[in-house]
């Protein structure tokens, strides 16, 4: 007789690995931090008002960001929900996109777009005749909401539409019948219904703008900053690794307190519910209004994505003439460089890297989501937010921790590749539980009790009944999970060495120096990594297996 | 089944991992010699390989981030150093490094062809390979088409003709942006009537730009790239990389540089072989060889730096257009050890609080 099922081991496995990779290098960076006392606690940053005006800001943008998200990724997820129309897949994984991008890019896609000498301005002041570029967004804090609504829109539209996708129409539609109008049947039935999946995408980005980085320090200017930014300036900089470690802690803490919340509240909200493939609720548009709406979707995204595309112009004009030199040029190492990596090459690293990525994530983010199920406990709430530390954790304070934690004789830092996947891997697999979760909640246990009273083995059950159901939301998490390992989060702050060179890196590279030519490379570079990104989303989204996704 | 396999591809990766990246170390062949740097590093490819065959070794270079970045990574894996050498620790991380004690003395022979006005430190922890200065740069067709002198002392830049249109860095997270904090405090002064406090306080009422970094500045804001500040805190050499990177649109470089007396801060870079080393003969070697013409000859033209070494010649544009101030500004790396979080703190308070 086996001892232990599969689901211990999975559990046993899992946790093996998150203290590895997640509680060894925390702890190991913070006990060095303090290993002088807690002294710094009290007298240097928390009675500094400066920090409190930092977690002021760091909370406000955090929100804003969240609900501004929200306002504009949900009437696109019911439109992606609800309708099939031309390019529909390609487009939804187009929004995916600017989620793998470098903040450095996106700001210079800002510039492109929304400078004073940007394609609108341009355009508005040839209109207008002008004499005065109309929009000033640069350096201020729109730029700043405006950047993470880019990032994070492909969340909402995720998450939501795929929970949306497999509601039942006939529910609302029975209150329309009971008498109820539509703005009432919508309220009172199809909210509550899809409530846990806005929460988990709100969970997703708030957590994600709380710790937000690379955005506020790249497009806001120094006047910003978010705590992350300041562990940033701190640890990296100033070389006060005790102050950096306290703000980190309080980052932790925040987040925990946050994510507990969050995790209760799904855990409320989250009915089961008689869950329908999603052919029965997409429908092609027939009457105006249904056009209107896929129509209005097509430029929601366009406009999400317009800061891409004006790079794209921007990449291929060079003084006001078309050249493609910046594409030829990034595929010869002129002047011999040491450092020079092919595209080809990059992208191999990227897609090898993400691919990893995924391999390890995916099945992190299932046992996780398995280990908290169904339960409404105040503890497994709690446990939630643990799991979802990764994106708590401070990523500047997580890149020093590895560098402390696996400096030793058994992993060769400098040479390995697979500290990078690992960060990675962490860092991903949040996104695949979040995504999951809504869904894993909503499942009526009836289904899987109907199979075991039938003879099915466990496993039986969860190749026929769980991974059929859940594959569509896996799949999500899939993309998340690569999409994170595409664009690098965090891991920048390891190290790295020219053979492992991936596409931002590559980025990274041309515009650390000056001139038109590092510029026009820099930014084909980019083009190259939101091809293959989209070609990859575009991909796993055509994934089948056997008889599954058909939900 | 699904399941099954993923659990497995876990335990696979879980066990594999730690014995492949330890696999690399015990198998034979040259000797491996790692140098940790900063993202701005850049050799020809040739350079190394004539290394690698004269001393049969192979060379791995490590990058960790900006310099002030590679140095606090150095400082917390000192004793047990991730590489041998550490290329880019310059005057303003100095004192800090050899506070920490991380690098092990090396007095090279070739240090004699140095002048000794670039000698980093006289117990040689540390010895000096190239220089550079920090500037204020300059769009000279946007200055000509507003009408505008060009600009030639840091005082200038406080008039109203100059409101609005300078970009600096954050000294606080840009190691460019903090010369630029050094050369005003070399130039005004602590004290008298008019500090480099004052000096700020002028330029944030002259409606002075803070980026954070130096690449979001210069391609985001500085009006040769497409933003709307025409002058912007970047290095001396910058305008003749202008040149070199225009695909042949610029014959002359379209920027200018501040180089008046005391307006540019001079950056001396080192290379320093880290404390644990078990390569120590190598690394020697290695920093003789960065030290000698060949190295020395080949990185102006892609690193936009200076040689140290007197018997170095540069060559093509860079010889033709990168600007070497006569009486750069300068602050002693003891005064910077001193006074460097203080500086900061209050800059931080005046131009961004």
């Amino acid at each position: 007789m086996v001892l232990y099922s599969w689901k211990f081991w999975a559990i046993f496995l899992l946790l093996v690995f998150l203290i590895l990779t997640l509680g060894y290098p925390i702890v190991s960076i913070l006990s060095l931090s303090f290993r002088n006392g807690f002294d710094i606690f009290w007298n240097t940053v928390l009675t500094d008002s400066y920090y409190l005006d930092v977690l002021m800001f760091t909370t406000w943008q955090a929100t804003a960001s969240t609900l501004l998200t929200l306002l504009i990724g949900l009437p696109s997820a019911y439109v992606f929900a609800h309708y099939s129309f031309p390019g529909k897949r390609t487009l939804r994984g187009l929004t995916t996109v600017p989620f793998v991008m470098p903040p450095l890019v996106i700001a210079l896609g800002f510039v492109a777009l929304l400078g004073d000498k940007g394609l609108i301005n341009s355009l508005l002041q040839t209109t207008f005749r002008l004499n005065t570029p109309p929009l000033m967004l640069i350096n201020t804090i729109y730029a700043i909401l405006i950047a993470h609504v880019m990032y994070e829109f492909t969340i909402v539209v995720r998450i939501v539409s795929t929970a949306w996708a497999n509601l039942d129409p006939d529910i609302e539609n029975a209150a329309r019948i009971l008498g109820a109008n539509r703005w009432n049947a919508f309220r009172k039935i199809t909210l509550p219904l899809l409530l846990p999946s806005i929460i988990a995408a709100s969970s997703l980005i708030f957590a994600f703008t709380f710790t937000s980085f690379g955005v506020v320090l790249i497009l806001g200017g120094a006047q910003y900053a978010t705590l992350e930014v300041s562990i940033y300036t701190l640890a990296a900089h100033l070389f006060q690794l005790p102050a950096a470690g306290v703000l980190a802690l309080i980052q932790m803490a925040i987040t925990i307190v946050f994510m507990t919340v969050y995790a209760r509240y799904q855990q409320r909200t989250s009915t089961s519910f008689n869950l329908v493939p999603n052919q029965a609720v997409t429908m092609t548009p027939q009457g105006k209004i249904d056009k209107l709406l896929c129509l209005a979707n097509y430029l929601i995204v366009l406009i999400v994505l317009s800061p891409l595309i004006a790079l794209i112009v921007r990449a291929l004009l060079s003084n006001g003439d078309i050249t493609v030199s910046g594409f030829t040029h990034i595929f010869s190492n002129q002047g011999d460089s040491f450092f020079f990596v092919s595209p080809l090459q990059a992208i191999t690293n990227s897609l090898l890297f993400g691919a990893c990525t995924v391999i390890l994530a995916v099945p992190m983010g299932i046992i996780s989501g398995f280990l908290l199920g169904n339960s409404t406990h105040w503890g497994k709430a709690f446990l939630d937010s643990a799991l979802m530390l990764p994106l708590g954790i401070s990523a500047v304070t997580m890149g020093f921790g590895f560098l402390i934690a696996f400096n030793n004789g058994i992993w060769n830092l400098s040479g390995s590749w697979t500290i990078i996947v690992m960060a990675h891997a962490v860092i991903a697999y949040p996104f695949v539980l979040r995504s999951i979760l809504p869904v894993l909640r909503s499942m009526p246990p009836s289904l899987r009790e109907a199979a075991q009273v039938l003879g099915a083995s466990k496993r039986r059950i969860f190749i026929r009944i769980d991974l059929p159901i859940l594959w569509r939301s896996i799949v999500v998490g899939l993309v998340f999970a690569f999409a994170v390992s595409l664009g690098e989060f965090g891991a920048t702050l390891l190290l790295h060495r020219p053979e492992h060179t991936t596409m931002p890196v590559a980025i990274f590279r041309y515009l650390s120096q000056p001139g038109e030519s590092n510029l026009l490379q820099a930014l084909s570079m980019s083009c190259v990594l939101m091809f293959v990104s989209a070609a990859g989303f575009i991909t796993i989204e055509r994934l089948r297996f056997r008889n599954l996704g058909g939900f | 089944m699904v399941k099954r396999l993923y659990i497995l591809i876990i335990l696979l990766l879980v066990g594999v991992m730690p014995l492949a990246c330890t696999a690399k170390d015990t198998l034979p062949g040259p000797e491996v010699l790692t140098i940790l740097t900063h993202d701005s590093f850049d050799i020809g490819a040739n350079v190394i390989a004539e290394f690698e065959a004269e001393f049969n070794s192979s060379v791995s270079i490590v990058k960790g981030g900006d310099a002030g970045e590679v140095i606090n990574k150095s400082i917390l894996t000192k004793g047990n150093p991730i590489a041998d050498l550490l290329y880019g620790i310059d005057n303003t991380f100095l004192t800090r490094a050899l506070e920490e004690n991380i690098f092990m003395p090396y007095r090279s022979p070739l240090l004699d062809n140095i002048p000794p006005d670039y000698h980093l430190d006289p117990d040689h922890h540390v010895m000096p390979v190239n220089i550079g200065f920090v500037a204020i740069n300059y769009d000279s067709e946007w200055l000509s088409a507003a009408g505008l002198v060009t600009p030639k002392y840091l005082l200038d830049l406080t008039e109203p003709e100059w409101t609005g249109l300078l970009v600096v860095q954050n000294p606080a997270t840009s190691s460019p942006g903090l010369a630029f904090l050094y050369s005003t405090i070399s130039k005004f002064g602590e004290t008298g009537s008019y500090t480099y406090l004052d000096y700020w306080q002028d330029l944030k009422e002259n409606d002075v730009l803070v980026k954070n970094g130096w690449s979001d500045s210069y391609y985001g804001d500085f009006s040769l790239h497409g933003g709307n500040r025409p002058l912007i805190v970047s290095y001396s050499t910058s305008p003749a990389a202008e040149v070199f990177y225009s695909e042949g649109a610029h014959t002359t470089p379209p920027s200018g540089v501040i180089t008046s007396a005391g307006s540019a801060f001079m950056q001396i870079e080192g290379i320093g072989i880290l404390r644990g080393t078990s390569h120590e003969k190598l690394a020697k070697q290695f920093v003789d060889f960065a030290m000698d013409t060949t190295f020395q000859e080949d990185f102006p033209n892609r690193m936009w730096v200076f040689p140290v070494n007197k018997l170095a010649v540069t060559s093509g544009v860079f010889a033709d257009f990168a600007e070497n101030p006569a009486i750069p500004a300068r602050l002693s790396s003891q005064s910077i050890a001193l006074n460097r979080d203080r500086w900061i703190k209050e800059w931080t308070e005046i131009v961004i609080r």
